[in-house]
């Protein structure tokens, strides 16, 4: 399982790393809000599979916790733009 | 039981990553923020659904269902945070009209009388429609 385990963590590093390409390009804001929400989403998903290959749960309320910021963080950010329209 | 769970982790946690690559080869490739957006949205959704499914197959009846909590939360807010930043994309010309094949919003909001101006965004008086 150890080695799953690898392979699923070095998949998901494999995916964030595109992901902060995105983010690092742009070219829009929206573009790097929509990459921040999915890297965020990816370390997500990323802790749940630590959290199960070290055994040790104590982090799971913390996952509710950041998947919530995310949210609210993203559709403010995104509102924000709408009101400033044709900001790049 | 356990070979059961096992099993069950065994598949749904590669399948997740692959997923969530999959995503953000998307994000990193296509051409415009709406297609990008269609993309990420796959990846938060189903990829990361797959992971944490798999990994509460691993836990302890006490601790799985925070993580099947996290998993329904993203379902609820994905499609929220989409459509609010593809709303915002169409309007700060987000997307590139010239690979629409049509432009349905477009066309509604011609018919009522309240266009967005199908321009590149350069130049704009941002003031105007304040």
């Amino acid at each position: 399982m150890t080695v799953l385990y690898g392979v699923t963590l070095t998949v998901l590093a494999v995916a964030g790393l595109l992901t902060l390409l995105r983010l690092v390009r742009g070219p829009a804001a929206l573009d790097r809000i929509m990459a921040l929400d999915v890297l965020v989403t990816m370390v997500l998903a990323g802790t749940a599979v630590g959290m199960i290959a070290r055994d040790d749960t104590t982090s799971a309320p913390v996952l509710v916790v950041v998947a919530l910021l995310a949210f609210i963080g993203s559709v403010t950010a995104a509102h924000l733009i709408e009101k400033r329209k044709g900001m790049r | 039981m356990t070979v059961v769970r096992d099993v069950v982790t065994a598949v749904l946690l590669p399948a997740g990553a692959v997923f969530c690559l999959l995503g953000a080869l998307g994000l990193h490739r296509f051409p415009d923020t709406v297609s990008r957006l269609h993309a990420a949205a796959k990846a938060q959704t189903l990829g990361v659904l797959l992971v944490l499914v798999g990994a509460a197959a691993q836990m302890s009846p006490r601790h799985a269902p925070v993580l099947l909590l996290v998993a329904l939360f993203q379902l609820f807010t994905v499609p929220i945070t989409s459509q609010i930043i593809a709303r915002t994309a169409y309007r700060t010309h987000g997307l590139d009209r010239d690979r629409l094949l049509r432009d349905e919003l477009g066309d509604r909001l011609a018919r009522d009388g309240t266009p967005v101006d199908a321009g590149d965004g350069a130049g704009r008086d941002d003031d105007a429609e304040r």
